[in-house]
């Protein structure tokens, strides 16, 4: 088979720029922790008032200061709460179920972003660095009042 | 070269019809694009477009995504896996009644889908991502066009493998065999989306099972939605190996790397749907991880595209005098429209390809999942690389399917207003993505919007205006061909490129069907069936609202 010799380079090359791109991701992904959602568990949507933690969802403190869990639902077309408060420097673990069609959570200016399923619990932390005001946002199309969908994460300076 | 074939008169008409209702789909279906950049420039149309029937700006944009990204394309590539067939083998199809069949099912499919988007009870945009429910006939109306997508690609199959039967011995010309390549790759992607609608989304619109678990679905479709995208490239990809190095005035710079490169797009350009899945929870984060790594591998082929392609204008640069390091890319005949479009498209696509390796790394994908980044990439790609492409195939073929001269001037106004249009459109939306603009949605009534975002959504107006100029000029052209009388008759011969070395040379396991097709198979199998067993032992049944969501 006949391949002209900087053809045969030009090959290797993308191979040799792929595989280091995959390990690159790789590393990063499973050494270093910077991971995409995962399932939390799975949910009946229909039954989310009769369980203790989605009747009642928010931000609860596991250890002050330091670590946070947010129990969100989204739903047409309003998250629930609309609006949390965190401490700076503190890792907060999102938890996020839909109670009707699919949406998507999006923390706008961070890296946390996810598919919101009926029937499924994601899960994603962060830590904010910086205090101030962040929109969180719906981006999958959830019938007309998807554009208004959104929510405010207060991130205060740490006492 | 004096052997004339002359298309038989049943192809030269079904041809025909697939680009006229191709047209038409991409004239309504761009049309609407204007409105979703004038309601992102603060500017709301939908009041005066709700009087011919579109009430709301996703109505509008399924639409834009069903007509665009569904209708203009299959059609469009039917009809030219068709003619790539026929003229490629110069021989008819063995039955041109099985595929004027195939036809007739897709168009009445796309009539059934059409009737409920219109009416705006079908305004679920082009994922149809369930428990949002449509009627039951805009499944059905998918269903047929896919099958009938089915049938017309068996007949291109059966006339193929009849030749070769016929042939024993001899290389399949290059059009004819990528193209019966591209329509296996389009079957084997359908059966994710076929699945979807006919076991899970058609009984339940139709009332007949309880509910529905959107994982699996989501998983499905997009089994399908990745090797879409590939069923949209490859044709391009074809035009750029297998005619537009004759149009430039040269050859083919490698027959052999160019069937590998379409060997590789079988194998690999299904088993990655996941990589629209990173986000999604239900997916293991590991089967994620796998698909990101096949997608990776999917840039080889691609890559080797870049070099055969750019290694065969070279040629033809150099042959036409251009001198230097890069002078003959000024030597390339950038007057003819049909070649100006598909240098553009390829030029542009570059663009496309990073982005695409950008959105196919994982993690990195968090960043602008959802995001209008992905709408500018894809804008760039099938908006782009696949729709120039087809364009500049149209500007020859039509001349050859009806005899009328391109308008030449106005093809090349045409093709670069689209082309510029397009490339500040684009980086305004990838811009706007990477600042957290979330795609499909109406970013003028958007509550959230900060100040500063003002400026490239005014950016991405300006660029949508000269891009919807350009379309509209392609509206033009086209009609000229259907409904002008001109008196200058022209004579075409169709493009088709001979290699720079004779394709007997080509090793015959480039040339052999069974193993390549097994591989396919095989991987597509290794890649989905975990998971499958999984969310499918596991499924949450959920229900449709009760209440409209439009």
């Amino acid at each position: 088979m006949h391949i002209d010799v900087l053809e045969k380079r030009w090959i290797q090359i993308s191979i040799a720029l792929m595989a280091a791109f995959a390990v690159l991701i790789g590393v990063a992904a499973f050494a270093w922790g910077v991971q995409v959602p995962t399932l939390e568990r799975r949910v009946d949507p229909a039954r989310l008032k009769d369980d203790p933690i989605w009747s009642n969802p928010g931000v609860r403190e596991v250890v002050p200061g330091k670590h946070y869990e947010v129990y969100m639902i989204a739903k047409v077309w309003q998250f629930e709460p609309r609006e949390i408060q965190v401490p700076v420097g503190a890792r907060v673990t999102f938890y996020v179920t839909s109670a009707d069609v699919q949406h998507a959570f999006k923390i706008v200016g961070t890296s946390v972003s996810m598919q919101v399923l009926p029937g499924y619990v994601g899960k994603v932390s962060y830590t904010f660095q910086e205090p101030g005001e962040y929109s969180f946002i719906c981006t999958e199309y959830c019938g007309i009042g998807h554009a208004a969908m959104y929510g405010v994460i207060k991130v205060t300076e740490s006492k | 070269m004096a052997e004339t074939f002359r298309l038989p008169p049943s192809e030269k008409k079904l041809i025909v019809w697939h680009l006229v209702i191709g047209v038409v789909a991409i004239s309504i279906g761009g049309s609407l694009g204007l409105f979703q950049i004038l309601n992102h420039g603060g500017i709301d149309w939908y009041g005066w477009l709700s009087k011919i029937g579109i009430k709301n700006y996703y109505q509008g944009l399924t639409l834009h995504g069903v007509l665009n990204a569904i209708v203009w394309t299959t059609y469009f590539i039917m009809a030219f896996l068709t003619f790539n067939v026929v003229y490629g083998l110069k021989q008819p199809l063995k039955s041109a009644k099985v595929n004027w069949l195939g036809f007739w099912v897709m168009t009445l499919g796309v009539v059934l889908a059409a009737i409920p988007i219109w009416l705006n009870q079908a305004t679920v945009l082009y994922t149809f991502y369930p428990p949002m429910l449509a009627p039951w006939f805009f499944y059905l109306g998918l269903a047929l066009l896919v099958v009938g997508s089915w049938i017309e690609g068996w007949g291109l199959a059966w006339t193929y493998f009849a030749w070769r039967k016929a042939n024993p011995g001899q290389r399949s010309p290059f059009i004819a065999f990528a193209s019966v390549l591209t329509f296996l790759l389009w079957q084997l992607a359908t059966i994710g989306v076929a699945a979807e609608v006919l076991i899970l989304l058609l009984p339940w619109s139709l009332g007949l099972t309880p509910g529905l678990d959107v994982e699996l679905a989501r998983t499905l479709f997009w089994w399908f939605g990745h090797p879409l995208v590939y069923f949209w490239l490859l044709p391009a990809y074809i035009s750029w190996y297998g005619y537009l190095p004759r149009q430039a005035g040269g050859k083919l710079f490698s027959d052999t790397l160019a069937r590998l490169a379409f060997w590789l797009f079988l194998l690999l350009s299904v088993p990655v749907g996941f990589h629209h899945q990173y986000l999604d929870p239900g997916v293991p984060p590991t089967w994620r991880y796998i698909h990101a790594l096949l997608t990776l591998s999917v840039v080889v082929p691609s890559m080797m595209t870049l070099f055969t392609v750019v290694a065969s204008l070279e040629y033809a640069g150099r042959k036409r005098g251009g001198k230097g390091l890069l002078g003959w890319i000024r030597a390339l005949p950038w007057g003819d429209p049909s070649v100006a479009a598909q240098l553009l498209a390829g030029l542009i696509f570059v663009f496309g390809g990073i982005g695409g390796v950008i959105n196919a790394s994982y993690n990195v994908n968090m960043i602008l999942h959802n995001t209008t980044w992905v709408s500018g990439h894809f804008h760039l790609t099938v908006g782009t690389a696949v729709t120039l492409t087809f364009i500049g195939i149209f500007y020859w073929w039509a001349p050859y399917l009806t005899g009328k001269p391109l308008p030449v001037k106005l093809a090349r106004v045409q093709v670069w207003l689209y082309a510029i249009g397009m490339a500040i459109f684009s980086q305004a939306m990838h811009a706007l993505g990477l600042l957290g603009a979330p795609r499909r949605t109406p970013l003028g009534n958007a509550p959230y919007i900060p100040p500063e975002w003002q400026g490239l959504l005014l950016r991405e107006l300006i660029g949508g205006i000269l891009l919807v100029t350009g379309g509209t000029l392609f509206i033009v052209i086209a009609a000229y061909f259907a409904f002008a009388k001109p008196k200058e008759r022209v004579t075409v011969e169709p493009p088709v490129a001979e290699a720079l070395q004779d394709p007997q040379l080509t090793p015959a396991w480039l040339d052999t069907w069974r193993p390549w097709v097994v591989g396919a198979v095989f991987l597509v199998l290794l890649a989905y069936t975990p998971v499958l067993l999984d969310l499918v032992q596991n499924m949450v049944l959920v229900t449709a609202p009760r209440i409209p969501l439009w």
